[in-house]
């Protein structure tokens, strides 16, 4: 059972497991998902991208951005049967760029990439970057998603597709 | 020469001797007279043409480059008063500098004895470019064209005397040197300030504004760098290079250093103009002084100036110190040093291995976290670790008292001699030790203290750009936006801004920082929002203690903490254990949800008292809603705090609240 005291202005419940078995009869008050307040995911509510995502770390907005956004914004509306595959040119445009700052988008395995970087995976609706031969653009997320990921993880929506233990 | 008169006897020979010693007297007087005139006079005019020559160096001196060549010059300590003299209005720069240029001139300055100061910082220029790879290029391009007009120079002038040369060596340089403003003149996105609010806003800016132009201004040497790992992770490296490399190992094993981006994500400031794609420059050693509003300029310290479009502030503060300490005198101020900064992180490991006891005066984060880095460093190496604070415990305007007394028990564990409830009167410097005197009758002696009392933010420019400052708070007053005035911003510790769930506010943290920069940036560019996600602040004392905690978490609030019942398998375990601490809030990003491996060993007991607070979390209540939560030990469910701090329900249950929580699960 739990045991329940006060100090002063302080209550403080101990709690075991069994106590909290029972769901919870607390109200959350529920989710407008077109709050224009909300952060967004990698994909907004009009079905643009999300360019801002913490999950695409410093991908647009570094010096290979430009040819990252152009990459991905044709894969994104790409209507081809094999998705993407209309993109080549812009892809390859990109791993250009980015063979030209190694230290930014470090060349790394195609298994290790997915390992490391399974938020981008399951990102979006679009799981292809990972699937697509540019090794680089799954690593790189990765890379940069560290250095101002304090808010990325603070963000719920980026991984609609898996749980975080959120609603 | 008097002969006195002699004559007219009367004394005889007691006079002339009289006579004789006065007129010895007399004569040595003005012999020694004469000689000081005429020194003096000599003197004065080696200072004339000196300060002839110091407003040319001066000038010259004012882009950072030469502030950096010409440093070297007041360490080299040529024997030519010359040298010292010039070198002056560049010693405060210099003292800030970084020391790879100082060897190299050591070693250029024996080979050149005879010549005047320009030549030794020439060869230094050029040695000094490798040394200094983050700073932007221009530093190099500057540099390089030193050394060409200097070497013709110093063939000239090296048969002329000593002090000639310092004129037409300083013309010259002056000539040949680069105009100061070797930056643009005009920014569309001008960020001032270089932390991390700057740079979210800088990634915001260019994700959302294709090909922006962005302009970072920071009086920092160093490239945007995130601030929590200098007083956690760096310490617990096991690199003892770590100083010189400052990276990290994160909570999932992959190092990183703290700096956002390495430079090559950067582009030159020159090169901002022209880019074709834009991007992020960095103009590193400089202040914004002065800002002009109505025209949409700002002034940097060396007299440049640079307009915009829009602008953000992100100045943060300076760390606050206690008045006491300020007025000791110098012996105290020297062996006392605030935090903040990356230097002052090396300074204070360097403290660390030479001091035998270094004095903490803060019991907040800043304060504790030092205090168990330093604590764990004290088993190694016997360094005596005391940490002071007027509060009763650790975090004790964070943490509700039971929560804040069990903290400083495990900080104590960590090796730290605490002492609570420590109001300091004076501090003295005596037999080799500063001493501090509490108001109570303690004494405590250390080597050294580092204050942690504190941030003042930094709101130099409300007078010039005549921005509100917020008199409850501090900082600059912004809305809901951000919004200070048409086209400014203000971001990060600097922003008090309005919280439209909990009230105006000004936060501290990092990923506030992040938030808040990211949202000025989104707003920059259109957007306008307002503040509303929430953002989070964490903190690890030691092994045993790690709490996330978000919105209002002031302990003088009224708090229901609901903790799992300590089972011999709940071991208070923090991200910390798995490999070394890491960016906390960042572990929400990553999707796989590492569990900390349980330990077999049974939860430690609090020595009086038979409940452990080994996990659980707290609700900070105003007026019945919740304004704040603690997540004790429990990782991973940030969001679901977040949600309910957002929809600021009264609940009549907060047990049922912590149900949400599963506290009990990993």
């Amino acid at each position: 059972m739990s045991s329940v005291r006060e100090e002063g202005k302080d209550r403080i419940i101990f709690v075991t497991k069994e106590d909290h078995q029972a769901p919870s009869s607390a109200e959350l008050v529920e989710e407008d998902p077109n709050d224009p307040y909300e952060e967004r995911g990698l994909i907004l509510p009009s079905g643009e991208i999300n360019w801002n995502c913490p999950c695409l770390g410093g991908m647009a907005s570094g010096p290979c951005g430009t040819d990252f956004k152009e990459a991905f914004s044709c894969f994104h509306y790409s209507k081809e049967e094999v998705k993407g595959s209309d993109c080549l040119e812009q892809f390859r445009a990109m791993q250009e760029c980015m063979q030209r700052y190694p230290e930014l988008y470090p060349q790394e395995d195609e298994k290790e990439r997915q390992e490391s970087s399974p938020e981008t995976d399951q990102t979006t609706q679009d799981s292809a970057p990972a699937e697509m031969s540019t090794p680089n653009s799954t690593s790189a997320p990765v890379q940069d998603s560290n250095p101002t990921p304090p808010s990325a993880p603070a963000d719920p929506t980026p991984p609609p597709t898996e749980s975080l233990g959120e609603s | 020469m008097s002969t006195g008169a002699a004559g007219g006897g009367g004394g005889g020979g007691d006079n002339k001797l009289y006579v004789l010693l006065v007129g010895a007297a007399f004569l040595g007087g003005g012999v020694y007279a004469y000689q000081t005139v005429r020194g003096d006079k000599q003197r004065y005019q080696d200072r004339l043409t000196e300060i002839a020559s110091r407003p040319n160096k001066a000038a010259a001196g004012q882009p950072s480059a030469y502030i950096q060549s010409e440093a070297p010059a007041v360490e080299a300590t040529e024997t030519e008063e010359v040298h010292e003299q010039v070198s002056e209005p560049q010693a405060a720069p210099a003292a800030e500098e970084s020391s790879p240029p100082a060897p190299a001139v050591e070693e250029s300055s024996p080979p050149a004895p005879a010549v005047e100061e320009s030549s030794p910082p020439a060869p230094a220029a050029e040695e000094s470019s490798p040394p200094t790879p983050a700073t932007e290029e221009p530093a190099p391009s500057e540099t390089t064209e030193l050394p060409p007009a200097a070497e013709p120079v110093v063939e000239a002038s090296a048969e002329e005397p000593a002090e000639q040369p310092a004129a037409p060596v300083v013309e010259d340089a002056v000539d040949s040197a680069p105009s100061p403003a070797k930056f643009p003149s005009h920014a569309p996105y001008l960020l001032i300030g270089g932390g991390t609010a700057s740079f979210a806003a800088a990634r915001s800016i260019r994700a959302r504004d294709p090909g922006a132009r962005v302009l970072i201004v920071t009086e920092e040497p160093d490239l945007p760098y995130m601030r929590p790992p200098l007083s956690k992770e760096l310490w617990f490296s096991d690199d003892p290079s770590v100083t010189d490399t400052l990276r990290f190992k994160q909570w999932n094993g992959k190092e990183r250093s703290i700096y956002f981006q390495p430079p090559s994500f950067y582009i030159s400031p020159e090169e901002l103009d022209s880019a074709e794609n834009g991007g992020v420059a960095v103009l590193t050693g400089k202040k914004v002084v002065h800002m002009d509003v109505r025209g949409n300029k700002v002034q940097l310290n060396d007299d440049t100036e640079i307009s915009y479009d829009k602008c953000l502030i992100a100045t943060g503060g300076v760390p606050r110190n206690l008045q006491v300490i300020e007025r000791a005198g110098d012996e105290v101020m020297e062996r006392t040093s605030l935090f903040r900064k990356i230097e002052d992180f090396k300074a204070l490991d360097k403290v660390s291995r030479n001091a035998k006891s270094i004095t903490i005066i803060g019991g907040g984060f800043l304060g504790s976290e030092l205090a168990c880095a330093l604590g764990r460093r004290s088993t190694e190496s016997g360094l005596e670790v005391i940490q002071m604070f007027p509060e009763r415990g650790n975090m004790g305007k964070v943490l509700p008292e039971y929560l804040s007394n069990w903290t400083t028990e495990k900080v104590k564990r960590e090796g730290v001699k605490v002492v609570a409830e420590a109001l300091v009167k004076a501090v003295t410097y005596k037999d080799d030790k500063v001493e501090i005197q509490l108001k109570d009758g303690r004494v405590v002696k250390t080597d050294h203290i580092v204050a942690a009392v504190g941030l003042e933010p930094s709101v130099d420019l409300a007078k010039s750009a005549g921005l509100e400052v917020d008199s409850d708070f501090g900082g600059y007053r912004v809305n809901a936006e951000l919004q200070a005035r048409s086209n400014i911003w203000v971001a990060g510790d600097a922003a008090c801004f309005y919280d439209i769930r909990l009230g105006r506010r000004r936060v501290e943290h990092h990923d506030h920082a992040v938030v808040s920069g990211r949202l000025a940036g989104e707003n920059m560019t259109g957007a306008n929002k307002p503040y509303w996600h929430q953002s989070m602040f964490w903190s690890d004392l030691g092994p045993d203690v790690g709490y996330e905690a978000i919105g209002i978490v002031d302990s003088s609030l009224p708090t229901v903490g609901v903790f799992a019942k300590a089972t011999a398998k709940d071991t208070p375990k923090a991200a910390t254990e798995k490999s070394g601490t890491g960016i906390r809030s960042e572990s929400e990003t990553e999707a796989v949800a590492i569990s900390p491996v349980a330990s077999s060993t049974p939860a430690p007991t609090v020595e009086h008292h038979k409940d452990d607070y080994g996990k659980g979390v707290i609700f900070y209540l105003r007026d019945k809603v919740v304004v704040g939560i603690i997540l004790w030990n429990v990782f991973n469910r940030m969001p679901i705090a977040r949600k309910i701090i957002k929809d600021g329900e009264e609940h009549a249950d907060l047990n049922e609240v912590a149900k949400l929580f599963n506290i009990h699960e990993d």
